[in-house]
Parts: C-alpha cells; sequence; structure tokens
C-alpha cells in the first residue's frame, strides 16, 4: 500500500516558535486517516504543509520533505495551484464565497478553465450529489450560497473541493461549528467520498475519529506520539500519553 | 417601586446634553434646507402686481417683495420690484408706506417677461400684428396673445439659430442672408403697445417677450401652473440677463458631467492604489507612509489642489498635449487652458484619499478564511482578489464613492483656478463631432450661486435664482448620494451570511 501523503521528519514553525518538532507519517492511500490532538499542538499546521497552505503565512519556515501522491510538494515543476487541485481542503469555519450556489462550486474548474455549459452542469451536479447537497439545492442551485444553513454550506464546501476531482481531502475540524445533527450528515456523507478519495481528518473529537476513521494519528506539542490502524490504537495504545488522553485524563 | 432618580438613572444631565445637541443640530439641517426650499418657492411663485398710489399722486406698479423698518425716521418702507429696467435704470423702487394712500391689484395690470431689461410692469394699450389691432378689452385677447407670441418665438428661434450658423462661417451665402432678413422681418410685424401705471407709453417688439402674463386674474390653479413653468424652464433654460434670469441648464449639466467624470477616474486610481496598499505591499514602513500621507491629503485645503490642478494638468499636462496635437492652433490653447477634464482631474485627486481608505476599510472586511478558501482552491492571489475579495470590498468602494460624490459635487474653489465660468458659450457634450468636448470651459452650481448671488450687479432682483440654484444643487447632491446608496447597500446585502 502506497502512501498519499507523507512527511519525513517535518519541522515547521512560525518565527521563533517551533511548531512541528520532526514529525514522521505517512497517510495510507484510500479511507479516512484522523488526526488528533489537544488544541493548540500542531494539527492544522501539519495539515496546512502538504497543500502549502502555510507558505503565505509571515513568519512560516519548515524543513523536512513533505510528499503528496508520490511527489515532493516543493518539486519546482509542480506549481502550487495544481498541487492544490490535487489535494483539496475543507476548513473549520464554512466559508462559502459571496455567490450562488453553482458559482460556488463551479469556482476551481472554472480556474482550470473550463468553460462549456454542458460540461460545467455535469460537474456541478456530480459534485453535488457527492457532497449529499444535491437534493437540497437543486431547486435553488442560483441563489446566494450565504442562505444556507451552516452544515449546507460546510457540505458546499466539500461540494467545491471535489468539483476539482482531488484524489486527497484535507478536513481541518470540519464539524466543529456545526450541530451534532449536521455533523451526522457530514460524517456519513465524508464515509462515503472516502471509498474513491483519500481523506485526512483533523479532529480533537475523540469520538469523532474513532466514528470515522480506519487509521489514527496522535499529535501532542508537536510531535507525533503514536499512529496506527483506529481500533488497536483505541483497544490498547502503546504509549502512556495517548492512553492518558484517550481516558480523558489529561491537562 | 424604585425612587425616581434610578428608574431615569443618575446620567440624566448627560443624557439632557446630548439630546440638546442633537436638537440643535436637527434645528440647523432643517433651518438650512427650509431656508432654501422657501427662498426657492417664494422666489417662482406669481406674486400679485400691486398698484400704489402715493401721497403726491405717483402711481406705482409692481410685486411687493419686502417691508422693512426705515432707517430715516420711523415706520415701514416697502420694496417694491416695478421692473422696467429700460426706462428708469432699477428694477426696485423703495416707498415709504407713510406715503403710501392707496393699494389695488388691478386685474388689467400685466407682467412681461422680456429677454433683456428684465420684467415689464404695465397696462397694455393694444396688440399691433401684422397691421391687425386688438383691444385688450376684447374677449379672447390673452389667447390671441399667447398664439401670436408663440409664433414669434419660434421665429425667433429659427433666426437665431440661422444667425448663429452664418456667424460661425465666414462668408455665408446669399440665400440664407435673405432667409434671416425674412425670418427678421417677420418678427417685426408685432409689438405689444404698453404703459406704465404713471402713463409712460412703451412699445415691446413681440420678440422681446418671453411671456406675458395678466397675473392679477389668474386664481390658485392659474398661479401653480406659472410656478410649475417657472421652475421648468428654470431646469431646462439657458441664463439670461447676465444669468439673472431664466435657466440653469448649463449649469446643471456642467456640474453633473465633472462628477461623473470625476468619478470614472477617482475610482479606478483609488481602488487599484488601495489594492496595492492592502494586499500586495504588506505592512513596511514605506506603506505606512504612504497611508499616512493619503490621509494628510484629505486635510489640505481644496483650494491648494486647485493651484495643483492649475499648474499640473492645465499647463504642464494641457500644455503639452498642445504643443504635440494642436500645435497649429497655437498660441490659442486648446488643453493648455482650464477645461472640464482638468477640472474633475483636480477633483478626483482631492477625493482620492476617502476613496483609497474607504476601498482599504472594505479589502479588510473578507475574511481570512474565504481568502484561504479560494487559494486552497488553487486561486491565484489576483484571482482571489477578483472574484472573491472584491465582492466584500464593494460595499466600502462604493462608500467611499459616496463620499467622494458628496464633496465633489459642493467643491467650487478648485474649479475656480482649472476652467469654471460664469457663461459658457458651449456645452462640453454636444452634437457636433467628436460630441465629447473636454477642454472646453464649463458652468456649475455652485460657481452660479457664487457668481448670481455675490457678483452680479443686480444682486436684489436675482435672489429667486440664487435660492433655486442651491436649491437643486442640494437635490442633485442627494440624489446622487441616494444612488450610491443604493448600490451599496445592495453589495452589502450579497456578502451577508444568513447562516451560523
Ligand atoms: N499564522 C501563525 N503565525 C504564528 N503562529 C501560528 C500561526 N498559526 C498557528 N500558530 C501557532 O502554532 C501553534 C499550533 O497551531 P495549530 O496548528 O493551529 O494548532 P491546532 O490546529 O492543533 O489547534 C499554536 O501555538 C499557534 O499559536
Ligand atoms: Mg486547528
Amino acid at each position: 500500500m502506497s502512501a498519499a501523503l507523507e512527511c519525513r521528519n517535518l519541522k515547521a514553525g512560525f518565527g521563533d516558535h517551533l511548531v512541528l518538532q520532526g514529525v514522521t507519517l505517512a497517510v495510507p492511500s484510500g479511507g479516512v486517516t484522523a488526526v488528533m490532538g489537544p488544541s493548540g499542538c500542531g494539527k492544522s499546521t501539519l495539515l496546512r504543509c502538504f497543500n502549502r497552505m502555510n507558505d503565505h503565512l509571515p513568519g512560516f519556515f519548515r524543513e523536512g520533505e513533505v510528499r503528496a501522491l508520490g511527489r515532493d510538494v516543493y518539486d519546482p515543476t509542480w506549481p502550487v495551484d495544481s498541487l492544490r487541485f490535487s489535494v483539496g481542503m475543507v476548513f473549520q469555519k464554512p466559508n462559502p464565497f459571496p455567490m450562488s450556489v453553482a458559482d460556488n462550486v463551479l469556482f476551481g474548474p472554472r480556474l482550470l478553465g473550463i468553460r462549456q455549459k454542458q460540461e460545467l452542469s455535469e460537474i456541478l451536479e456530480r459534485s453535488l450529489r457527492a457532497a449529499h447537497l444535491w437534493d437540497e439545492v437543486k431547486d435553488s442551485l442560483s441563489s446566494s450560497a450565504l442562505k444556507l444553513s451552516g452544515g449546507q454550506q460546510q457540505r458546499l464546501c466539500i461540494a467545491r473541493a471535489l468539483a476539482c476531482k482531488p484524489q486527497v481531502l484535507l478536513l481541518d475540524e470540519p464539524s466543529s461549528a456545526l450541530d451534532p445533527i449536521a455533523t451526522a450528515r457530514l460524517e456519513e456523507t465524508v464515509l462515503d467520498l472516502a471509498t474513491s478519495v483519500t481523506v485526512l481528518w483533523v479532529t480533537h473529537d475523540l469520538q469523532q475519529a474513532a466514528r470515522v476513521s480506519q487509521h489514527v494519528a496522535f499529535l501532542y506539542l508537536g510531535e507525533l506520539v503514536e499512529e496506527g490502524p483506529t481500533a488497536e490504537v483505541f483497544a490498547n495504545p502503546k504509549n502512556q500519553l495517548t492512553e492518558r488522553y484517550l481516558t480523558g485524563r489529561f491537562g | 417601586m424604585k425612587p425616581f432618580h434610578l428608574v431615569v438613572g443618575e446620567d440624566l444631565p448627560k443624557r439632557f446634553l446630548s439630546a440638546a445637541a442633537l436638537l440643535v443640530a436637527l434645528g440647523l439641517m432643517f433651518g438650512l434646507t427650509f431656508l432654501v426650499a422657501w427662498g426657492a418657492g417664494w422666489g417662482f411663485w406669481p406674486k400679485p402686481l400691486e398698484l400704489l398710489t402715493l401721497a403726491d399722486g405717483t402711481k406705482v406698479l409692481g410685486e411687493l417683495w419686502d417691508r422693512e423698518s426705515d432707517p430715516v425716521g420711523t415706520g415701514l418702507r416697502w420694496r417694491v420690484k416695478v421692473g422696467n429696467r429700460d426706462l428708469w435704470g432699477s428694477d426696485f423702487r423703495v416707498v415709504r408706506q407713510a406715503e403710501v394712500v392707496k393699494v389695488e391689484r388691478p386685474t388689467d395690470a400685466w407682467v412681461l417677461e422680456r429677454w433683456e431689461y428684465g420684467n415689464f410692469y404695465g397696462f397694455v394699450l393694444s396688440l399691433d400684428a401684422d397691421g391687425q389691432v386688438f383691444d385688450p378689452k376684447t374677449p379672447g385677447f390673452q389667447a390671441i396673445l399667447s398664439r401670436k407670441l408663440r409664433e414669434v418665438a419660434s421665429l425667433k428661434r429659427q433666426s437665431d439659430k440661422l444667425a448663429a450658423k452664418v456667424a460661425r462661417k465666414a462668408q455665408a451665402s446669399e440665400e440664407e442672408l435673405a432667409r434671416l432678413a425674412s425670418l427678421q422681418q417677420a418678427q417685426e410685424g408685432c409689438t405689444l403697445l404698453m404703459t406704465t401705471a404713471g402713463g409712460e407709453r412703451k412699445d415691446i417688439p413681440c420678440a422681446q417677450v418671453v411671456h406675458a402674463r395678466p397675473m392679477n386674474r389668474l386664481g390658485f390653479w392659474g398661479k401653480l401652473a406659472v410656478f410649475g413653468e417657472r421652475w421648468l424652464e428654470f431646469i431646462t433654460a439657458e441664463p439670461r440677463e447676465s444669468n439673472t434670469e431664466g435657466g440653469i441648464f448649463p449649469a446643471l449639466f456642467g456640474t453633473s458631467l465633472l462628477v461623473l467624470l470625476m468619478t470614472v477616474g477617482v475610482v479606478p486610481l483609488g481602488v487599484l492604489t488601495a489594492v496595492y496598499l492592502r494586499e500586495y505591499a504588506g505592512d513596511t514602513r514605506f506603506t505606512r507612509a504612504v497611508r499616512l500621507s493619503v490621509t494628510t491629503l484629505a486635510g489640505v485645503p481644496s483650494i491648494v489642489f486647485g493651484a495643483f490642478g492649475l499648474a499640473f494638468f492645465v499647463y504642464t499636462l494641457g500644455g503639452t498635449v498642445d504643443k504635440l496635437f494642436f500645435a497649429s492652433s497655437l498660441p490659442t490653447p486648446t488643453f493648455g487652458t482650464g477645461g472640464i477634464l482638468w477640472a474633475s482631474a483636480t477633483l478626483a485627486l482631492l477625493t482620492l484619499p476617502v476613496v483609497v481608505v474607504a476601498t482599504e476599510e472594505g479589502l479588510a472586511a473578507a475574511p481570512v478564511e474565504v481568502r484561504e478558501g479560494a487559494q486552497a482552491l488553487g486561486a491565484t492571489r489576483w484571482e482571489t482578489l477578483r472574484y472573491v475579495v472584491l465582492p466584500y470590498a464593494k460595499p466600502g468602494i462604493y462608500t467611499g464613492m459616496i463620499l467622494a460624490v458628496a464633496r465633489a459635487a459642493g467643491e467650487v474653489a478648485p474649479l475656480m483656478l482649472t476652467g469654471v465660468v460664469k457663461l459658457a458659450p458651449a456645452l462640453p457634450l454636444d452634437s457636433s463631432p467628436p460630441f465629447f468636448h473636454l477642454e472646453r470651459k464649463f458652468m456649475h452650481l455652485g460657481f452660479h450661486i457664487y457668481d448670481v448671488g455675490f457678483q452680479s450687479p443686480n444682486v436684489e432682483a436675482a435672489r429667486p435664482v440664487v435660492f433655486a440654484t442651491t436649491l437643486v444643487l442640494l437635490v442633485l447632491v442627494v440624489l446622487l448620494n441616494l444612488l450610491a446608496l443604493i448600490l451599496r447597500n445592495r453589495a452589502r446585502n450579497r456578502v451577508m451570511s444568513q447562516a451560523l
């Protein structure tokens, strides 16, 4: 089994603050891998290394190799926009663009230069169906995306990422702003997706990690403490830190 | 129950003070608006023609404009607009109230608005039209008079147009000259024989008359019709009598075009500047210095901008343009003298700071999450800006536009150095190619107010025009603001999320 995402001895941080202290991680192709850890331990920073979203942040530095789909993400022959088409991302807070539902979804394809109406409408329907949103919005494709509920907005953001046909999807605590029902719908959606797309899901919610992932990584203070198949790690954690985190005796 | 002072709160004095301040501010604003509207309304509302008989037997016919206390002696004195400037040199006459023995409103008194010498107040003896004589007492006289006046007015329009054409050409054809002569002769056949209240005879050619009205015979609706007619004429007609009469159309047009050109210039420049400052330049010492100087620019007196506009736009830029493209007509300058283009460029510079500052604030309104969302989809910085950030920035841009328009529409000082004139021979936009004549001098409502109200030889008679022009300028500014406000609210609704 080849790794969809991989980093080796990754050190990264901002200014004089070293956030990731040498992380080595391989995310297997297919399925859902969860990254868990307490707030501030560097989960978002790690995730954003894979699609180079940290690069423009002030003071960011990085050392160590980062690979996606078997290729160095800093390969000069791999433009950052095409990296991001292949490695999509969904953020903590729903961030639809101030435009119609359809324009949101077709934002990426249009950047790719797709102009044909037929093709665009196929992409629109496929992406919205894959994000389990089609039935809810098919009659209001041209109304503003900002009118949707929070859960719908987050699934729209998934559809928007899917429209670029990514092979990997990075999710950074996508349900932290949602109510339990919307969260359940989102999880269901992502589980369906994970049959065709590799998902790296950051969460601080243990139950969620247990529910959705086949593989987990536990990050603590910028270090990768433990990783392995979800069932195994949850049943008998090898590291004491992991055990304490899982049993809630932490802090 | 709580004691009263606790219910109201201890801050009663402060609340009272702030409420009083609001009251004063509102009062001043309403006062200003009311004063302007009242002045404009009163000036255009038809006033009755009063025939005063004085103690020494003199008769005075005119409109009663003012009653004021007499500086010499006691009692009141009346200021009466008696017109007939060609006979008496002045439009007004002051009479002591004590001297007045009788006041009447004769129904056969007429007021003639004329192309020259202002109004004529008096009585009609007869109308001579092409040999026919009409007595004012015959029924239907008024209708006959209006018809004749209309006919002559249309002849006059044709002959004026032809005369202007002939004047433009070095030599006119025989045919044109003959036609002009016949048109002019046709107008001469019509004359109104008038007499003043004192019995002085005066023959007035119909071609000199704009309107003839037996004012005291008009009922309320008749007066209302005259009122409407006067406003319509005021908005649509050219000025007469060194701007103290007639309309303000060229000034209204000039002001609108000026503001429009200014907006077209300042918005792209200001937006791009703000985009560079906030989106590309980063927060360095340099950008902070630029930002500081831009905001400082907002506090520079507008006359300084005028001086700069004159030195840079008119002399330097305009002079260069003349040398390069209009060398044949030198030394007469084409662009090297004040004109509407340079005036709007000066105003654009003047309003640049507000657009830059407001746009920067607008750009800051685009959430980081949404920007990152676009970047995570592979959008470049420019694409993010163009498609995602701009919708958020639009309300701010429109706010900047509102402020710019509001400031520009009211500025006069810089225009006086860069191309405004009291009477422009032609509009900057007409049917002769290349249609836009942006090098032309132009008229402006604000300057019109200054010129007519404070520089004209006949300030008193021009008072209605001053008030009405002010009202038009106020309404124009309000309308422009309203338009920008609607645009802004639309843009704002578009980026407002209903979820979360
Ligand atoms: N743009 C940034 N500039 C400086 N420090 C940052 C930035 N983003 C995150 N950090 C720091 O990096 C650390 C890890 O942050 P993050 O990766 O967001 O943690 P998590 O997602 O696990 O909550 C925190 O201490 C945070 O203060
Ligand atoms: Mg985070």
